[in-house]
């Protein structure tokens, strides 16, 4: 990121070291930068299916001095970018003081003022993470298609709550928290205490429920071009895109590990995958349908 | 349980000695067995075909379920390529012209029905794996029986790269449509053409047509291993023997490939001249038949091979893709391991950090809304457009009032109403209301004898669902009415109170709870009431 910083504070700068280049660019290239940075900007916008766009990326990829620039007005924005290929497009994400950038307040208005709900509506993108990406070489593989449904992201995360319940009850834990320090309370609890469905006027969603919570995140990543979706079965089936992966890869998934590291939590696995079939007699626990992607 | 036995013993193994002493057949003695039995196994969903269509409702005998069966695998086979299936609308369509042939009088609809019906029954739309089993027994090692599920599959539906669902025939499929059964890909193919070539040389072109579609179905098989064996190597090039089983293969293919392009221009070339050399009509018209189905398995070749020659470098690609893919810091992060799991007991406080910093950063970007002014002002001051697109303007209707063709008027309606507004202590007779009626008007008799025989049967259902006070009833007490218009039974008119209140109360139970104060009679409204009970 810190090139691009460099590179918009002396946008000259690049093309001056390298003088053959410097004479190329022009007003026309910086629109043409500008215009792919736009194109990255419509997330849902795939290269395959606009071709000035696609025009753009190869451009991008074969001529350095043009990609230069175009990274360049990219950072200047204040936008991360993640990638630059035919299958993502332009992909960028947005540096933390952009005014791209997606605030909590904005997202949802309850979760401004109480701290329970900000916490769910976290988890819930977290989870539908960890739940497209059940491996970590679903992370690392290009090509994996991930798939999620909502109740089964719900269903998902219940089950480890419960987990965690029953590990509590079996220590003999008393794991209610003190009325005066409702912040010390096991973020489980919160998950378990919200009801996981519930019956509106209208037959929709209801919002504050853990399955409502859900399907605002993936509702939400679905006009970030994040998710696509392919059916209403389980509460609305949906599929990754390369952009989603990314986005998970190289900035949400460091940035909550580095903030897990600061608050003293190393944890500790062996690199292989910690989500498991369950055993037989827990099987019959899980929800039907909830298409839980356990993997051996 | 020995006669059972033994039947199952003389076909497996015929030169077993005594049943005693009969040592354990090997597994190898019993494959040929099993295979033959399985492959019999995939013709029952055809012979099933034919033995259910009567039980299907309708008269359907006429129809030959089998041979649509087959046609629609025929269908499938010829249609799927590399990359997707067959349409299943396409298939349906392209059945029924041979449906319709079976029952030119019948409804086109059933004709489509039968098609549908037979895909469906191929696909075995109603089973949960959408597949057919059969069991076979074989013997173990140990000589014990053991019986095994086979589970096949005709046709199978795999979803096409834009969602949508296509269908492939399997090589079981394959096989049934062939009716080689368990035979090599590769001999197959040199009897075919082998056979091909001599039917052509002797002018024997019905035959010659068969062989050669029999030789495009092979080639169709060879296309479809080679196409899974590329998809796998996409996935994980480990799956798949690079070492030996797909260049051996690919070589073999090759060489396949090469030997049958001569073949069959060969071959294009004898009925070329055959069909043009023809002089029946009907072997000119088959000559040239062949000559497509030729042409087309030339393509197909030509197809198999532009694809073997990218074997080796999609090869190539996918190993220095997956084998040398960086697999670095990157890889390392397990989403439920390193983030879900640990989160999860931590104080919602601290969790809420964590949960943040992944939602800043996870959620993606939103291009922030503004509205300019200048366009705000336009966007308002603008008229809307004149749109063309609406048709022709709506002519102005011609309204034409309708003449007020009421028996009474609203008035009279409503001194009615008002005279038979009776208190609930003092019923009347009907007589009395009449006279009194045609003292201010002549014709309002008519409109209170109307109400007075309405109330006789007393809407009690709709009073009490819609928890009403009072309703007006009239009672028969065998009085003849005497008057100058009018006759019958000199009916008791009165008003009874309805314990709203209590109605609501047990509207469930549903029994009008009436408080029959207004019957001074008593005795003629008591049964009423029982008798107008509201539905239940």
């Amino acid at each position: 990121m810190t090139d691009h910083r460099e590179a918009e504070a002396a946008p000259a700068q690049p093309e001056a070291a390298s003088p053959g280049a410097s004479a190329g660019v022009t007003a026309a290239d910086a629109a043409d930068a500008a215009r792919l940075v736009s194109f990255g900007l419509q997330p849902k916008l795939l290269p395959a299916r606009d071709a000035e766009y696609a025009e753009l990326i190869r451009r991008h990829r074969e001529d350095p001095p043009f990609a230069r620039l175009a990274d360049a007005v990219a950072a200047g924005l204040g936008l991360v970018v993640l990638e630059v290929s035919p299958r993502a497009g332009m992909a960028v994400a947005a540096a933390e003081d952009s005014v791209f950038a997606v605030r909590m307040g904005d997202y949802s208005r309850r979760a401004a003022s109480d701290a329970g709900d900000r916490f769910l509506h976290g988890l819930a993108h977290l989870a539908t993470a960890a739940m497209a990406f059940p491996r970590p070489e679903d992370l690392a593989d290009d090509g994996y298609i991930g798939r999620i449904t909502v109740n089964g992201v719900d269903a998902f995360v219940r089950q480890a709550c419960r987990r965690l319940e029953e590990t509590a009850d079996a220590q003999g834990e008393n794991t209610d928290p003190a009325s005066d320090a409702p912040g010390l309370e096991a973020a489980w609890r919160v998950y378990v205490r919200r009801s996981a469905t519930g019956a509106t006027k209208d037959a929709r969603r209801l919002a504050g429920s853990t399955t409502g919570i859900v399907g605002k995140a993936v509702a939400f990543l679905v006009d970030s071009g994040f998710l696509q979706r392919t059916g209403d079965e389980a509460g609305g089936t949906y599929r990754t895109t390369a952009r989603y992966q990314l986005q998970v890869r190289d900035m949400a998934g460091n940035a909550a590990m580095a903030e897990l590291l600061e608050l003293g939590v190393v944890p500790v696995t062996d690199g292989s995958a910690t989500l498991l079939p369950p055993d037989d007699a827990e099987a019959t626990d899980l929800v039907a349908d909830a298409g839980l992607p356990f993997h051996s | 349980m020995r006669p059972h036995n033994l039947c199952v013993v003389t076909v497996t193994v015929p030169h077993q000695h005594g049943s005693a002493a009969r040592p354990a057949p090997g597994p190898a003695a019993d494959e040929g067995l099993a295979r033959r039995l399985k492959a019999l196994a995939c013709t029952a969903p055809l012979h099933d075909l034919d033995a259910r269509k009567a039980n299907l409702a309708g008269e359907y005998g006429v129809y030959a379920m089998a041979e649509v069966a087959l046609a629609a695998i025929d269908l499938v086979t010829l249609n799927m390529d590399f990359d997707t299936g067959a349409d299943h609308d396409q298939i349906v369509h392209r059945l029924l012209p041979r449906v319709a042939a079976q029952a030119p009088r019948r409804d086109p609809a059933e004709h489509e029905r039968v098609a549908r019906w037979v895909l469906e029954n191929l696909i075995n739309v109603g089973s949960v794996d959408r597949g057919f089993r059969a069991v076979y027994g074989t013997f173990g090692p140990d000589g014990a029986y053991v019986r095994r599920d086979y589970d096949f599959k005709l046709i199978e539906e795999v979803a096409g790269p834009g969602g949508s669902i296509y269908l492939r025939t399997t090589d079981e499929a394959v096989n049934v449509l062939v009716g080689a059964l368990d035979t090599d890909v590769t001999s197959a193919q040199i009897a075919a053409e082998v056979k091909l070539e001599v039917l052509v040389a002797r002018g024997r072109l019905a035959d010659a047509q068969l062989a050669a579609e029999q030789a495009r179905y092979r080639t169709v098989q060879y296309a479809e291993t080679l196409r899974r064996a590329l998809e796998a190597t996409r996935r994980n090039v480990r799956a798949v023997d690079w070492l030996r089983t797909v260049p051996d293969m690919i070589d073999e293919a090759l060489d396949h490939v090469a030997d049958r392009y001569r073949h069959e221009n060969a071959i294009l070339t004898n009925i070329r001249k055959a069909r043009d050399e023809a002089e029946e009509p009907d072997n000119k018209r088959r000559a040239a038949e062949l000559v497509d189905i030729v042409k087309d398995c030339i393509r197909r070749h030509t197809q198999l091979q532009s694809r073997l020659l990218e074997a080796g470098p999609l090869f190539r690609a996918e190993q220095d893709r997956q084998s040398f893919a960086a697999p670095p810091a990157r890889s390392g992060l397990d989403l439920y391991g390193h983030l879900v799991a640990p989160v999860l007991p931590l104080p919602v406080e601290h969790a809420t950090r964590v949960t943040d910093a992944f939602f800043a950063r996870g959620t993606g970007l939103r291009t922030p809304v503004s509205v300019r002014l200048a366009d705000l002002v336009d966007g308002l001051l603008t008229p809307p457009v004149e749109r063309e697109h609406l048709g022709v303007a709506m002519p102005e209707p011609d309204l034409v009032a309708t003449p007020d063709d009421s028996r009474f008027s609203d008035e009279q309606l409503d001194s009615a109403l008002a005279l038979l507004d009776l208190p609930h202590d003092a019923p009347r007779r009907l007589s009395g209301l009449l006279a009194e009626a045609r003292r201010t008007d002549p014709e309002l008799p008519y409109l209170v004898a109307l109400l007075a025989v309405h109330a006789a049967s007393p809407p009690v259902g709709t009073a009490y669902r819609q928890g009403e006070q009072r309703l007006l009833f009239a009672v028969d007490d065998g009085t003849q009415l005497d008057d100058v218009e009018f006759g019958g039974a000199d009916l008791i008119v009165g008003t009874a109170r309805l314990d709203a209140v209590g109605m609501a109360a047990d509207r469930a139970p549903a029994r009008p709870a009436f408080e029959d104060r207004g019957s001074g009679g008593g005795a003629p409204t008591a049964p009423t009431n029982r008798n107008q009970e509201p539905p239940q």
